[in-house]
């Protein structure tokens, strides 16, 4: 048990600790989180996509270009592997 | 007093996984070792950040998943949780998992040029 | 690689293709419950793993080549992409798929079309082939053995 990585694991989690005080309650229902986005999502996503899952529609319909980053990323990880691991075969 | 700490208990919980996570990164010398903690770190954020948009049970209304219901949507006593928390994590799940990819592909390739996985006896070889 | 035992061989291939049967449901569905692209995709993966972890990494790779787990590896991609570029050449914007004319849908409909029947099917054949990608590199006396 080491003693320096100790102590600064101790202070950071304190802080963390310390800041988290004003967070909301464990499942408000009036959280600032519920109330500026998330409504409209809830509303009008029965019209505009005919689909019943609202995670699904707004996963690939309304942020749509996240989910095409996100597939990119998975395909450079992919690329970062083989090219790390083969060798030209001499 | 005791209420106001009490009050956001989830948040103690993940703050300690979060430590734990960050205990391994920092302090242990050996490298798959190293890749574990922040695979614990990489969770404790994801639980984190999904406990922020939960909403407990209110006296007089239901409160359910992220799915339509049958029927009549959007009645006034049907209470649907937060959705964009759910579909932010789903992302980063998926960062995670190419992180600890090529992480373990370079560990393979440190293996066969220095031949052990400490990290000191490698800043010994190579200083 | 060796060979595993007679119990664990005839359970495995068994259980092969119902967890891939149950992957593309996982898939096809995730509009109407959870699920979706990545989900199924990872599922799919795994049916994989588990044959090679039970027959060896050459069985394996004679039931999914190199060549076809290239070609699948940049399909999903160009399937999304191109779904995006069909809503540009409509004249709408980028991944706006209201636009594109199918017939005898309204643009409602047509976006829940687009959403289940081409983008979440270009993400998960993607993902599927980058984890077994990820997973042949990375067992041992595949093709990075000195």
């Amino acid at each position: 048990m080491k003693i320096l990585p100790f102590i600064i694991v101790i202070i950071t989690g304190s802080l963390l600790i310390w800041a988290g005080q004003d967070m909301p309650d464990f499942g408000d229902p009036d959280a600032p989180a519920h109330h500026h986005v998330a409504d409209w999502y809830i509303e009008n996503s029965e019209e505009d996509v005919a689909v019943e899952n609202m995670v699904t529609s707004i996963l690939a319909d309304y942020r749509g270009y996240d989910t095409f980053g996100e597939t990119t990323v998975i395909f450079t990880a992919g690329i970062s592997v083989i090219l790390i691991l083969r060798r030209r075969e001499d | 007093m005791i209420e106001e700490i009490l009050a956001n208990y989830n948040y103690w919980i993940y703050v300690v996984l979060m430590m734990i996570g960050f205990y391994a990164v920092i302090a242990k010398s050996n490298l798959v070792k190293k890749v574990i903690g922040l695979n614990i770190f990489s969770t404790a954020i994801f639980l984190f950040y999904i406990s922020i948009g939960d909403i407990r049970a209110i006296p007089g209304k239901i409160v359910t998943e992220p799915i339509y219901l049958e029927g009549e949507h959007l009645v006034e006593n049907l209470v649907y949780v937060n959705p964009i928390p759910h579909v932010l994590i789903l992302t980063g799940i998926v960062v995670s998992v190419s992180v600890t990819a090529v992480a373990s592909a370079l560990i393979i390739r440190i293996h066969k040029e220095f031949g052990t996985i400490e990290e000191e006896k490698i800043l010994e070889m190579q200083s | 690689m060796r060979e595993e035992d007679i119990i664990i061989r005839t359970v495995i291939r068994l259980m092969v293709p119902f967890i891939q049967v149950f992957g593309l449901y996982v898939i096809f569905h995730g509009g109407g419950g959870p699920g979706g692209g990545f989900q199924g995709g990872v599922i799919m993966a795994a049916s994989i793993i588990l044959y090679v972890m039970a027959f060896g990494l050459t069985a394996g790779k004679q039931r999914l080549s190199e060549k076809v787990n290239m070609i699948m590896r940049s399909t999903g991609l160009y399937l999304y992409g191109g779904a995006g570029v069909l809503a540009l050449i409509f004249g709408g914007k980028f991944l706006d798929y209201g636009v594109i004319p199918l017939p005898f849908l309204d643009p409602a409909h047509i976006r829940a079309f687009m959403i289940d029947g081409v983008v979440e099917v270009g993400v998960a054949i993607t993902v599927m082939a980058v984890m077994v990608t990820i997973f042949f590199e990375l067992y041992p006396g595949g093709t990075s053995d000195d």
